[in-house]
């Protein structure tokens, strides 16, 4: 006796595989039992990103990606975005949603990526979900930078203008690169019509295949967990794994939790300090872009501020090329450099539950001197402020290139059998 | 060894800790006085007063319609009466007669347009109400100067004193300290039409009004925010009871 309901499916199975994925990835999906707060942010990720999505959908319908300016003097990008804020029914709250998320999106993406150095979420055999992990947050500050161009205000402005140029101090190729990237000889509107296309269609659509492969990558290996056992090492007579349980429903109504828990801090921030005290909205990006006039200090946002650094501290000429350019490698590698962790961890055990005192130190210190080059990256530099972020670079590098060896000499724990479950 | 290694690095985490604290060196502090906004319609009804009859003819708030100002208490015939002196329609954008190329060539600088420059102000000295609050109280006169004036927190500022009639004219008296810094001491040297509290009072609405310009959803925004706070934390219980009801077989 079949009802109506599952004859559907069975027409519909027999055309595209919709049980059989169902399954596969949520009602038989086997998570190991034992995730705690720091496995929440993966499916927060995911929330942040479709956020963005929907939020950006309703700004182009009404955003303008126009440097000219209009009869009041005010560039028309900058102009209408007030108009979004003031006019647009509901406007101010779709433009603080996107503002802010795209800070939220930075927090949870942080706490997903320190998630995996905890537990050796990177160890064989997930090697190319961490891969795909590095590439999806390199194409995520590509976004956040061309976006935050989009406002035309002062610091959108020059911001890009300190950003792009920097490519012109690569040898020979440089100026012309940089030339492309403007599409000027100036940040104009050139610049902001390719930033705009970029921001809405091309950057989005690598971000959205390259989070695709990540889900896909990790569902067929499986999850890590805070313990770093693999729980497929351990199998009942139906070949479940004794420690898994399917993640819907049980991961569904958990990451409910984590959801709402993240909507409530998320709705705070938006609805009593959608500026983030300057940080998510820079106070000077309230002043319309002018490009004869240099604000004092050019600071990038929050998020970006600890790479900044360590191109800033990057002060000398090699082998006859300019600092500069050292300094966009230096920071370029500071983020690639994340993508070879997998090969870099020889560590007996994945989990810092098991890991010893010495790369708990270790990280303790990775963890200082990431802060203190994102602090000091809002800051103007002097002297002083430039050898401590000379100092904190080398311990940014130190922790990945050094790690073939503390990781070997780590006094380690042996790891349990199973899971720990209480 | 591994234990001195640890030591060392325990040694390294310290100094990398307090380093910042070294390398903070201070750079220009600006001393702001503390703002009293207040969101008070009679407070920003006031402020609109002056803003329409002082800043509004050379300084544009074009992101601000006059209609708006139905949120502060106004109705659309007392907006047109007390705060409409041109041609406007009250539905109209708060714009000004003054084009901006000309403005540059006459001050040397466009007058900014004022709609958000309570949010434009702010920074780590202050909110932009406190500067704005300052900015307005501490112009003096200035002989080198082409308009006569100058400023403590905006030096060289190209604008005039616009509220000379009702602050009066202030002097600077330059002190200067053994160590080479300087401080500014401002006096009244001709009283104006206001005593000092009730300049202070009316700068303080202006400035009210001028933080409500620029955000005038924000009252609305907060209500939402408690709605909405309210609203998640029910949801928060639920999602934890469901979550505590689908996980009890889990051991």
């Amino acid at each position: 006796m079949t009802t109506k309901s599952q004859e559907l499916m069975h027409w519909i199975d027999a055309r595209f595989p919709l049980t059989s994925t169902w399954k596969a990835h949520l009602s038989e999906y086997y998570a190991p039992k034992n995730f705690n707060f720091w496995y929440f942010f993966g499916s927060l990720a995911l929330l942040v990103l479709v956020i963005q999505i929907v939020t950006g959908i309703f700004l182009v319908m009404h955003y303008k990606p126009d440097a000219s300016v209009n009869a009041s003097g005010i560039p028309v990008a900058f102009a209408s975005v007030e108009y979004i804020m003031r006019e647009v029914p509901g406007g101010w709250l779709i433009r603080y949603l996107h503002s802010t998320g795209a800070s939220a999106f930075f927090v949870v993406v942080y706490l997903h990526m320190f998630r995996g150095l905890l537990y050796g979420s990177y160890r064989k055999p997930r090697e190319l979900i961490w891969v795909f992990g590095t590439l999806i947050f390199l194409a995520l500050m590509a976004e956040a930078f061309m976006g935050y161009l989009l406002p035309w205000g002062q610091m959108s402005f020059w911001g890009a203008q300190v950003i792009v140029n920097l490519f012109s101090a690569i040898p020979v190729i440089g100026p012309d690169l940089s030339l492309v990237i403007r599409g000027d000889y100036v940040v104009s509107d050139a610049t902001l019509n390719r930033f705009f296309s970029f921001h809405v269609i091309a950057v989005p659509l690598v971000l959205i295949g390259l989070v695709l492969a990540h889900i896909v990558a990790l569902h067929e290996v499986g999850s890590n967990n805070p313990d770093g056992v693999e729980i497929k090492k351990k199998k009942d007579a139906n070949g479940i794994p004794l420690d898994g349980i399917p993640f819907h429903p049980y991961y569904t109504v958990k990451d409910i939790m984590g959801v709402v828990g993240f909507l409530i801090v998320f709705s705070a921030i938006l609805f009593f300090a959608p500026e983030g005290g300057g940080y998510f909205l820079e106070y000077n990006n309230f002043i319309p872009a002018d490009p004869l006039k240099t604000p004092p200090h050019i600071a990038p946002v929050w998020y970006f501020t600890p790479f900044y650094s360590i191109l800033r501290a990057v002060t000398y000429p090699l082998f006859g090329v300019d600092a500069k350019f050292w300094g966009v490698v230096a920071m370029g590698a500071s983020v690639v450099i994340i993508a070879f962790l997998p090969w870099l961890d020889r560590s007996p055990v994945k989990s810092i539950r098991y890991k010893g005192g010495l790369f708990k130190a270790i990280l303790a210190v990775f963890l200082v001197a990431f802060f203190i080059l994102g602090y000091l990256g809002v800051l103007p530099p002097t002297p002083g402020r430039t050898l401590v972020a000379q100092i904190c670079s080398v311990l940014y590098f130190a922790f990945f290139l050094l790690m073939p060896w503390y990781s070997k000499l780590d006094k380690c724990k042996p790891e349990p059998e199973r899971v720990t479950f209480k | 060894m591994s234990i001195r290694v640890i030591k060392t690095l325990k040694r390294l985490a310290a100094i990398v800790l307090f380093a910042p604290a070294l390398a903070l060196s201070a750079g220009a502090e600006l001393h702001l006085d503390k703002a009293p906004v207040s969101s008070d319609p009679a407070a920003l009804q006031n402020g609109a007063k002056v803003f329409v009859n002082y800043c509004l003819n050379c300084h544009s708030a074009s992101f601000a319609r006059y209609n708006t100002l139905q949120q502060i208490g106004l109705d659309e015939q007392q907006i047109r009466d007390n705060l409409m002196f041109t041609g406007e329609r009250v539905g109209d954008l708060m714009k000004i007669a003054m084009r901006p190329a000309e403005s540059k060539v006459w001050f040397g600088v466009t007058p900014p347009d004022l709609t958000l420059i309570a949010r434009q102000r702010a920074s780590e000295f202050g909110s932009g109400a406190d500067w704005l609050y300052t900015y307005l109280r501490q112009f003096y006169r200035d002989p080198a100067r082409p308009t006569g004036w100058n400023n403590v927190v905006f030096g060289n500022v190209g604008m005039p004193h616009a509220l000379w009639e009702l602050q009066g004219q202030q002097v600077a008296k330059v002190t200067e300290h053994e160590d080479g810094t300087k401080s500014v001491a401002l006096e009244l040297a001709t009283p104006g039409r206001m005593s000092v509290e009730e300049y202070d009072k009316t700068v303080a609405d202006l400035v009210s009004f001028l933080v409500w310009m620029g955000e005038p959803m924000a009252d609305k925004r907060k209500t939402i925010g408690m709605y909405v706070l309210i609203f998640l934390a029910g949801l928060f219980v639920l999602s934890y009871a469901l979550k505590k009801n689908y996980w009890k077989d889990i051991h």
